[in-house]
C-alpha cells in the first residue's frame, strides 16, 4: 500500500507575511498541499500568521491557526492538535526554519511528530553550507571554492585563499538576505560584519566569485523509491551575481546542448540523492562558465520554492500537490497527470513555448536604498509570460510588468527619440551595472548600434538573448520605415505580432490610435490564438484549460476540413481554389445555456497590490463556480493561487493590458467581466474595456469614476451632508499653488489613479509643497494631482462594506492604530474599534450605508474615514471611497467570519444579499489586529518612518479576546519581539513629549530601564521617571547607536521630528532595524505596545483554530438577529 | 532584410498545407511526417539514421540556439528527409559551436521549413495518426503538393535499412564524449583480451558503439545485412542489434540472421534491434498511431518497479499478445503500457524498445550496457 495509513493528522506550516523573498508562491504551494492531503483523507492542521492567504481560509484546512510563526506558539498548536506528522517543505524558508526550531527544542520528539518529506538531518545537510559542500565534493561535483567562518579574523584568512571579488553569504537567511559581493578589502570587512549579524546562527560563507557565469536552476522531484524526475530547467537572462529572484529568467534552458543539459540533469539527480531528500521537490542552482562549460553547484533548496511555483506555472506540472502526495507515501508512477488524465506524474514535462519571468521592483518607494542588483533579493513581485518564441514571451512579460511599458520600447516610457534620450555614454555606463532599469538601457544600446559582442562583454548576458533583443530592435527599425499602417503588408504586421509587439507599441510607431491598429489587424485576420499549457507539447490530449495567446500563420485546408469551433478564425484564401485558411485555437466553445464570467486579476505583486487581491479573485472564481457559472481567470503573476489551473474553469496566463484582455474577450465571449477584485490593475482598464463593449458587471464604471473624480465626489458628499477635508485638484503647477493656498497647510499632495500612496506626501509649508508637487505631477503621468487638507492627530478608520444595489451590509469597521497620515496599508488596525466611542461608530456605519446606496454599489466598497477632535467633539471626515475590493477584505473576512469576496462575486452575478442569507453586520466575539510587515531589513540604511506612501509588503493577524493580547500577537507575528525586560530608548518629537511621560511611567512599572537623550530625558526626569541620559549621535560616544550595536537595547521608541536616512534619528531607526531591535515610530503604536507588554504579564497567549471561532464560517446568517 | 526569407510549404496527405519560410537546403522532400518532443539535442536527432524517410517536426519552438558542432553527431550526416521547426535561431551561442544550424542543413542538403504552427501540426498528427507529407521550396502549388504527399510511399513494408547501413565492416574505437560523464573518469582500456562485440548496424546511433567501447569492449560494426555465419566467423563474445529506420517486418534477412545467433551468442538489441529480436523469436510488430519520439518517456522496469526516463524514437512496436512463451516483458511504457523491453527466458538475449545510449536524452538507462557486458 503506497498511502501511509499510520498517519492521520498532518501539520503544515505556512510562510507567514509576504516579504521580499517569500511571497504568494507559498500560499499557492500550501493551498495545493492542503487540498492534496485532504483529498487523501488526512486531517490537515495549518498554522500561518498571514490572513491574506487562501490557505488560511477555514475551508482550506481542517484546523486553521492564524497565529504567530514562532516555535513556542506552534508548540502550543501541536499540544492541542497532536498531529502525527509535520510536512515542513511547503512553507518556504520560514516553514523550514520553524520546523528545525521545533525539532531542536524537542517539541517534535516530545509529541512524537514525524517530519515527513525531509528530515531535520536532510535539511541541515542541504542548508548548512559546509555540510552541503562536503556532500557535493563527495559525489565529485564542482562547487565554488570557499569556507564558512564566524569571525572577521577567519574571514580574512579565507580571503587570502580565494581572492577578490568574493561572495559573502550569511547562513540560514531567506531570499539571500545579507548576501553580497565584495570587490575590495574595505567593502569586504563591512560585508562580513553585516553578514554575520544577518545570520541567525552568526555564520557566513565566503566564496569564490562566479560572477558573469551562466546561471541555471533545475526543479527536481523524488519519491521514496528513488524515482527522480526533472520538472523544469530555468536559465537566467542575468548572469551570476544577480539573485535569481531579481533576474529575468527563462524556461526551459535555452543555450545548453543536450550533452550539457544531461550533465546538469545527472548532477541534479546526484545532488538530491546525496542530500537525501526523501520525497518531494527541490531546487538546485548551477553556474556554468560560458568559456569552457565548467559547471558548479551553487545551492540546493530541499523544499518547494519560488522557482518551483514558477516551474509549475511554466509547465503545468503541480509540484506542490505532487510533493504533498509523495510525502505520504505515494510513488510518482502511482499518481496521475491531471492534465492528460491518462498518463502518470512520473515523467518529465516537455513544453512547446518559451516562458519569461521578469521581476518587479519597488525602488521608487525607497529612494535612499541602493538599487544595484546583487546576490540579495530586492524585488517585490514578478510577472510571467508565455509565448511561442523568446521574443514574444519577453515582450509580453515586459508589458505584463505594468510599469507603463508595453514591450521592449516604443511606448510612452520610451526615451528614445525624445529630448530625454540617454547619451551613448550613459547607456554604456548603465548596461554594465545590473539594475531594475537595465533592460531599457539594453534597448538604447541596440538602438545606438552597439554590437552584441560589446554588450555581452559589458553585461555577461548570453549572446543568444542579446541576439534576440537585437532582432526585436531590428524589426522595430523596419516597422519605422513604413509611414503608416496602410503601408504595412499582412506578412510584416503578423511578424510584428509574432515578435510580441503590442498594438500600443505599433500605435506609437505609426502614430495611430491603438484601437485603430486593433481594428485593422482584426480586419486582416491577424488575431491572437490560444494554445494550451499541457506538460507534453500536445503529445497527449490535455484536459486542463490553461491557455496563453500567440500569433501563428494560418493553415490552409479544404473548406470542409476546417476543424469545428474554428469558424471565427477561418476565411477563404481568396485564391478561388475553394480552400480556406484558419488559425488553430484550443479554447473550448461556450456551453449553450451556461454563463461565462471573466475575472481580471492583479498582475505582479507590488507594494500596495498583492496577495489580498489574489485572494479576492480566487474567491470570486470559487463563488461563480458554486453558481454554475463558468469562471475565467486572467492573470500574469506566477506566484498566485489564481493562476493555479484548478482555481477556475478557464485560465488565461496573459498580461493585463486592454489589448490582451480584449483579445481573450473576443475569443471567449464572456457574459460578464469582473474588474473589482484585482486591485487598481483591472480598474485602470475598466473604461477602455467598457467603451469597447465589454460587459462589466457589478458596480458600474461610471460609479467607479465618480468615486475617483474629485468634483463629482465632492458634490456627492455635499448631497449626503458628509464632511470632507478641504481639497483641491490641479492639472498644472500654477493651479496646484492656488489650490494649496485655499486648502492650507498641512496639506496632503498625491497623484490620482495610483495605488499604494505612490508619491503621496504631507507638506507642512510651501517649500515642502513645491518639492513634492513636482514629484506628484511626474508620477501621475498626465492625470491631475490632488491636494487635500491634512488632518493632524486624527484617528483613521477603514470600512469594508458589501451592497447588492439596494441593501448595504457593513462587514467590518477597522480602527487604525497609527494616526491618519500613515498609509492605511502600513497602519495596524483592529476589529472591532478599540477606542472610538459608540456614537461615532454608529455615524460611520450610517455614512457608509448612505454612500453605498447613493453610488448604487453592487459588490464591495471600502471607505476611509478620519475622526478628529474639534472643539472637544469628535468630527467625522470622509477621506476616500473605493467601490471595489480593498486590501483588507481577507482580514475582515477572517476577523468576522463573513466571506466578503465570495458574496460580492455572487451579488455581481445577480444575487441579492437576502438570497445569499446575509442581513446584517457580523459582530465577532474577539478582537483581531492586523499589522503590516516591512522590507526595511533588505534596504540597509533606509529610514523606516511611516508616511502616506505605502511601504509594507505584507501583513499578519493577531486574534484574542483582548485587544492588548491580540496586538501582542500581531507584533510577534510581524517579527517584532516585544521585550519582557531590558533597556528602552525613548526619543520623541516635541509634540509627542506629553504623551510619552505616561508611557515611560508604565514601562518603569514593568521594570524596564529607560534611556533618553537630552530633551526627552529632561522631560521624563521632570515627571519623576528614572532615566539615563545618553549623548546625541553627533555628540560622540557612547550614544544610542553604540547601545544598539552592542545588543544592549531591548526596544527603541523614536517618533520622527523630521525624516530621512541622513538625519540622526533616521540613522537610529535604520540601525535598530539592521540589528533586529524593535523600533516603534508612532506614539499610538508605542501605547498599544505598552498595553501589550502589560497584558502579557497577566496572561499567556492562547491559540485557537479559526474553525472553533466560526463553526459556521461563511454560512448564512439567521434572518432575525 | 528580415522579410526576404524564401517561402516553403509542408503539405499533408489529408490536404492540410502549412506555409512558412525555407531554411537549410532548397528542394523538395517527401516522407512520413512525425514529431519529436525533446527540448534539446536537435543535432543528435538530425544525425540519427532511424529518421530515414521521415520529415521530423520538433515541438520545442526555439531551435538552433547553440548552433552545431563536430562532436554531437550520431552518424556521419543527417538522414531525415526534412526538418520542421517553429523558429530557427539566427544566433548560435555555445563555446562548442562551430556553425549555424541553417548552414549545416544546407551543406547536408536537408530541406527545412520554419515559422509554421508546429503545435497545430502535432495535434493533427496526434489526432489523425502519422501522415505522409511533402516539404518543398520549389513547388508551392497546394494541389500538386497534396497529391505528392498522397503519392509518397510511407514506411510500412519498406526496407529503409539498406539506405543507411555502412558498406563494410568497421572497427570502432571512439569512447563516450567527455561531456557525457558527470565525474571525469577515463574509459576502460581496450586490450587484446577485451570482450569482442559485433554490432549489427541497421542505422546505428554512434553513441551505442561509444558506450560499448567505453566499457572496454572491442567493437566491430557490421552492416545489418550480414549473415549469421559472417558474424560467427568473427568469433564475437556478444552481438548487438542496433536501432534503425522504418518497419522491421520486411527485414526478413535480419530476422533470419538473429535466429542463427540466438542461443549461440549473447544478444542485446535496441529499438529496431529489439523489434527484430522479437520478430525472430516469433512475435509480431505493428505500427503505432504516431509513435514515441522524445526524451521524456517514462518506462517502468518490472523487476524493481523503478521508473526510467528514456529517449525514444520508434513508430512500430511489438504486439504484446503475440509474444512467444519464451520471451518475457521486462519493461513497459508508463504512458500507454506498450512493451519497452523483453528478455529471453532461457537464452542470453534481451532488448529494449527505447534508447539507453541516450544522445539525445537522459542517462537513466545506461545500466543496460553493463548488463550486456556482464553476459559476455
Amino acid at each position: 500500500m503506497p498511502r501511509r495509513n499510520d498517519l492521520r493528522k498532518i501539520l503544515l506550516i505556512g510562510s507567514g507575511p509576504i516579504i521580499i523573498g517569500q511571497a504568494c508562491e507559498f500560499d499557492y504551494s500550501g493551498t495545493q498541499a492542503c487540498k492534496a492531503l485532504r483529498e487523501e483523507g488526512y486531517e490537515v492542521v495549518l498554522v500561518n500568521s498571514n490572513p491574506a492567504t487562501i490557505m488560511t481560509d477555514p475551508a482550506t484546512a481542517d484546523r486553521t491557526y492564524i497565529e504567530p510563526l514562532t516555535w513556542p506558539i506552534v508548540a502550543k498548536v501541536i499540544e492541542r492538535e497532536r498531529p502525527d506528522a509535520l510536512l515542513p517543505t511547503l512553507g518556504g524558508q520560514t516553514g523550514l526554519n520553524l520546523a528545525m526550531d521545533l525539532d531542536r527544542h524537542g517539541v517534535l520528539a516530545k509529541h512524537d511528530v514525524e517530519m515527513i518529506g525531509a528530515s531535520a538531518e536532510v535539511i541541515a545537510k542541504a542548508e548548512e553550507r559546509d555540510q552541503f559542500k562536503a556532500a557535493m565534493e563527495k559525489i565529485g561535483l564542482g562547487v565554488c571554492r570557499g569556507q564558512t567562518v564566524s569571525t572577521l579574523e577567519d574571514a580574512k584568512r579565507v580571503l587570502d585563499q580565494i581572492g577578490l571579488p568574493c561572495v559573502v553569504r550569511p547562513s540560514f537567511t531567506l531570499g539571500g538576505s545579507g548576501s553580497s559581493i565584495a570587490y575590495n578589502r574595505a567593502e569586504f570587512n563591512d560585508l562580513v560584519a553585516h553578514g554575520l549579524a544577518a545570520s541567525p546562527v552568526h555564520e557566513i560563507l565566503l566564496e569564490e566569485s562566479v560572477i558573469g557565469w551562466k546561471e541555471y536552476e533545475m526543479e527536481v522531484m523524488r519519491d521514496k523509491d528513488d524515482n527522480v524526475v526533472i520538472i523544469c530547467s530555468i536559465e537566467n537572462f542575468d548572469s551570476m551575481g544577480v539573485h535569481t529572484g531579481d533576474s529575468i529568467t527563462v524556461a526551459p534552458a535555452q543555450t545548453l546542448t543536450d550533452k550539457e543539459y544531461q550533465r546538469m540533469r545527472d548532477a541534479s539527480l546526484a545532488v538530491i540523492r546525496e542530500i537525501g531528500v526523501e520525497t518531494g521537490g527541490s531546487n538546485i542552482q548551477f553556474a556554468v562558465n560560458p568559456r569552457d562549460g565548467r559547471m558548479v553547484v551553487i545551492e540546493m533548496n530541499p523544499r518547494v520554492s519560488r522557482s518551483s511555483a514558477l516551474a509549475s506555472k511554466a509547465t503545468g506540472f503541480p509540484i506542490a500537490k505532487i510533493a504533498a502526495k509523495l510525502a505520504v507515501g505515494y510513488r510518482l508512477h502511482e499518481l496521475s497527470n491531471d492534465i492528460t488524465r491518462k498518463t502518470r506524474a512520473c515523467f518529465e514535462p516537455t513544453i512547446d513555448y518559451v516562458v519569461t519571468k521578469i521581476p518587479r521592483f519597488a525602488f521608487e518607494k525607497f529612494p535612499e536604498a541602493n538599487a544595484d542588483l546583487t546576490t540579495q533579493m530586492k524585488s517585490v513581485g514578478e510577472t510571467m509570460a508565455i509565448g511561442r518564441t523568446f521574443k514574444e514571451s519577453f515582450q509580453k512579460a515586459l508589458r505584463g510588468l505594468e510599469v507603463g511599458s508595453f514591450g521592449f520600447g516604443c511606448d510612452a516610457k520610451d526615451r528614445w527619440g525624445t529630448p530625454e534620450q540617454p547619451s551613448i555614454d550613459e547607456v554604456r555606463a548603465k548596461v554594465g551595472r545590473p539594475g531594475d532599469q537595465r533592460v531599457w538601457y539594453l534597448r538604447y544600446a541596440l538602438k545606438y548600434g552597439i554590437s552584441i559582442e560589446e554588450l555581452h562583454e559589458a553585461t555577461a548576458i548570453d549572446p543568444w538573448f542579446l541576439g534576440n533583443l537585437a532582432e526585436i530592435v531590428e524589426l522595430e527599425n523596419e516597422l519605422r520605415t513604413k509611414a503608416s499602417l496602410s503601408r504595412v503588408d499582412d506578412a510584416l504586421l503578423r511578424k510584428a505580432k509574432q515578435f510580441g509587439f503590442s498594438d500600443r507599441q505599433l500605435s506609437a510607431i505609426w502614430n495611430e490610435a491603438e484601437m485603430e491598429i486593433r481594428a485593422e489587424r482584426k480586419r486582416r485576420g491577424i488575431v491572437a490564438t490560444y494554445k494550451a499549457v499541457d506538460t507534453c507539447a500536445a503529445e497527449f490530449e490535455a484536459y486542463t484549460p490553461y491557455y496563453y495567446s500567440t500569433y501563428e500563420d494560418p493553415i490552409e485546408t479544404a473548406a470542409e476540413n476546417v476543424p469545428p469551433g474554428h469558424e471565427a478564425l477561418a476565411r477563404a484564401t481568396g485564391r478561388g481554389d475553394g480552400r480556406w485558411a484558419y488559425l488553430e485555437d484550443e479554447v473550448p466553445p461556450k456551453t449553450p445555456g451556461r454563463r461565462r464570467v471573466m475575472i481580471l486579476g492583479g498582475g505582479p505583486n507590488r507594494i500596495g497590490q498583492g496577495i489580498e487581491f489574489d485572494y479576492c479573485c480566487c474567491h470570486a472564481s470559487f463563488a461563480l463556480r458554486e453558481l454554475g457559472i463558468e469562471s475565467i481567470m486572467v492573470n500574469s503573476n506566477p506566484e498566485t493561487v489564481s493562476t493555479d489551473y484548478d482555481t477556475s474553469d478557464l485560465l488565461f496566463f496573459e498580461p493585463l493590458t486592454a489589448e490582451d484582455v480584449l483579445n481573450i474577450h473576443d475569443r471567449v465571449q464572456p457574459d460578464g467581466v469582473i474588474v473589482q477584485f484585482g486591485g487598481q490593475t483591472p480598474l485602470n482598464l475598466a473604461r477602455v474595456l467598457s467603451n469597447a463593449g465589454v460587459p462589466i458587471i457589478g458596480t458600474s464604471v461610471d460609479t467607479i469614476e465618480t468615486a475617483e473624480d474629485r468634483e463629482k465626489f465632492k458634490s456627492l458628499l455635499e448631497r449626503l451632508g458628509l464632511r470632507q477635508p478641504a481639497s483641491g485638484i490641479a492639472r498644472n503647477l500654477a493651479q496646484a499653488r492656488a489650490e494649496a493656498a485655499k486648502v492650507g497647510f498641512p496639506a496632503l499632495v498625491r497623484p490620482s489613479f495610483v495605488l499604494g500612496g505612490r508619491a503621496m506626501e504631507i507638506c507642512y509649508d510651501s517649500a515642502q509643497f513645491e518639492k513634492f508637487v513636482a514629484e506628484a505631477f511626474l508620477v501621475s503621468e498626465g492625470q491631475p494631482v490632488l491636494i487635500d487638507r491634512f488632518l493632524e492627530d486624527a484617528i483613521e478608520i477603514d470600512v469594508d462594506a458589501i451592497a447588492d444595489g439596494e441593501r448595504v451590509i457593513v462587514a467590518g469597521v477597522m480602527e487604525h492604530i497609527e494616526e491618519a497620515g500613515v498609509h492605511s496599508g502600513d497602519s495596524a488596525c483592529a476589529i472591532p474599534p478599540y477606542s472610538l466611542p459608540g456614537p461615532v461608530v454608529a455615524e460611520i456605519r450610517a455614512a457608509t450605508g448612505a454612500l453605498a446606496r447613493q453610488l448604487h454599489v453592487q459588490g464591495l466598497m471600502n471607505v476611509q474615514f478620519a475622526v478628529k477632535e474639534e472643539n472637544e467633539r469628535p468630527v467625522l471626515y470622509v477621506i476616500e471611497v473605493n467601490p471595489r475590493a480593498s486590501r483588507t477584505v481577507p482580514f475582515v473576512s477572517k476577523a468576522t467570519g463573513m466571506p466578503l469576496a465570495r458574496l460580492a462575486a455572487k451579488v455581481m452575478a445577480g444575487a441579492t444579499l437576502p438570497e445569499l442569507g446575509f442581513y446584517r453586520e457580523p459582530i465577532p466575539a474577539h478582537v483581531s489586529v492586523k499589522e503590516a510587515v516591512f522590507p526595511f531589513v533588505k534596504f540597509p540604511g533606509v529610514d523606516i518612518v511611516l508616511g502616506p506612501e505605502m511601504k509594507s509588503t505584507g501583513e499578519v493577524m493577531g486574534v484574542s479576546e483582548r485587544f492588548s493580547i491580540a496586538f501582542a500577537k500581531s507584533q510577534l507575528a510581524a517579527g517584532t519581539v516585544l521585550p519582557a525586560e531590558g533597556k528602552v530608548f525613548v526619543s520623541v518629537a516635541d509634540r509627542a513629549k506629553d504623551h510619552v511621560v505616561g508611557l515611560a511611567k508604565r514601562l518603569e512599572r514593568l521594570g524596564f530601564e529607560l534611556l533618553a537623550t537630552r530633551g526627552t530625558a529632561a522631560r521624563l526626569a521632570e515627571a519623576g521617571v528614572r532615566v539615563t541620559r545618553l549623548k546625541k549621535v553627533q555628540q560622540g560616544h557612547p550614544n544610542v547607536i553604540d547601545y544598539i550595536r552592542n545588543g544592549e537595547l531591548a526596544l527603541v521608541m523614536n517618533t520622527p521630528s523630521g525624516k530621512g536616512a541622513r538625519t540622526d534619528e533616521g540613522r537610529i531607526r535604520a540601525t535598530a532595524v539592521a540589528h533586529g531591535v524593535p523600533c516603534l515610530t508612532t506614539i499610538q503604536a508605542a501605547d498599544a505596545a505598552v498595553r501589550a507588554m502589560e497584558a502579557m504579564r497577566e496572561e499567556e497567549m492562547e491559540v485557537h483554530a479559526v474553525q472553533d471561532r466560526f463553526p459556521n464560517y461563511g454560512g448564512p446568517q439567521s434572518p432575525s438577529p | 532584410m528580415i522579410n526576404a526569407a524564401k517561402t516553403a510549404k509542408l503539405a499533408l496527405e489529408d490536404g492540410t498545407v502549412f506555409t512558412g519560410n525555407a531554411f537549410g537546403a532548397e528542394g523538395e522532400a517527401d516522407g512520413e511526417v512525425c514529431f519529436n518532443t525533446s527540448m534539446t539535442g536537435y543535432q543528435e536527432i538530425l544525425t540519427d539514421p532511424s529518421y530515414r524517410g521521415q520529415i521530423v517536426a520538433l515541438t520545442y519552438p526555439e531551435i538552433g540556439n547553440y548552433g552545431v558542432n563536430a562532436e554531437d553527431v550520431e552518424s556521419w550526416r543527417p538522414h531525415l528527409a526534412g526538418f520542421v521547426v517553429r523558429h530557427c535561431s539566427r544566433h548560435a551561442s555555445s563555446f562548442r559551436s562551430s556553425g549555424a544550424l541553417g548552414d549545416y542543413l544546407a551543406a547536408n542538403r536537408i530541406v527545412g521549413i520554419e515559422g509554421i504552427d508546429t503545435r497545430a501540426l502535432v495535434r493533427r498528427l496526434r489526432i489523425r495518426g502519422a501522415m505522409r507529407g511533402v516539404l518543398s521550396t520549389t513547388d508551392l502549388d497546394d494541389g500538386r503538393l497534396v497529391a505528392k504527399a498522397q503519392a509518397s510511399p510511407g514506411l510500412v513494408g519498406r526496407d529503409l535499412v539498406r539506405e543507411v547501413i555502412p558498406p563494410a565492416a568497421i572497427p570502432w574505437n571512439e569512447p563516450l564524449n567527455r561531456w557525457v560523464k558527470l565525474v571525469e573518469a577515463p574509459h576502460v582500456a581496450v586490450g587484446p583480451d577485451a570482450a569482442h562485440v559485433v554490432a549489427l548496424d541497421y542505422g546505428m546511433k554512434w553513441n551505442i558503439a561509444r558506450h560499448l567501447f567505453d566499457m572496454g569492449c572491442r567493437v566491430t560494426i557490421l552492416p545489418g545485412t550480414a549473415t549469421a555465419s559472417e558474424i560467427l566467423d568473427l568469433e564475437p563474445d556478444g552481438v548487438f542489434l542496433s536501432n534503425g529506420p522504418g518497419d522491421p517486418e520486411p527485414l526478413v534477412y535480419a530476422q533470419e540472421t538473429i535466429r542463427g545467433l540466438l542461443g549461440r551468442k549473447p544478444i542485446f538489441g535496441i529499438c529496431l534491434g529489439h523489434q527484430l529480436l522479437c520478430l525472430a523469436a516469433g512475435a509480431r510488430t505493428y505500427k503505432l498511431k504516431f509513435g514515441h519520439r522524445g526524451a521524456n518517456q517514462p518506462v517502468q522496469n518490472l523487476e524493481d518497479s523503478r521508473v526510467e526516463i528514456t529517449c525514444q524514437n520508434h513508430g512500430f512496436a511489438v504486439e504484446a499478445e503475440s509474444l512467444p512463451g519464451d520471451l518475457e516483458v521486462t519493461h513497459v511504457n508508463l504512458n500507454d503500457k506498450t512493451i519497452e523491453g523483453i528478455r529471453h527466458k532461457t537464452l542470453p538475449a534481451f532488448s529494449v524498445q527505447y534508447h539507453p545510449e541516450a544522445s539525445s536524452g537522459p542517462h537513466d538507462s545506461g545500466y543496460l550496457f553493463a548488463r550486456f557486458k556482464g553476459m559476455l
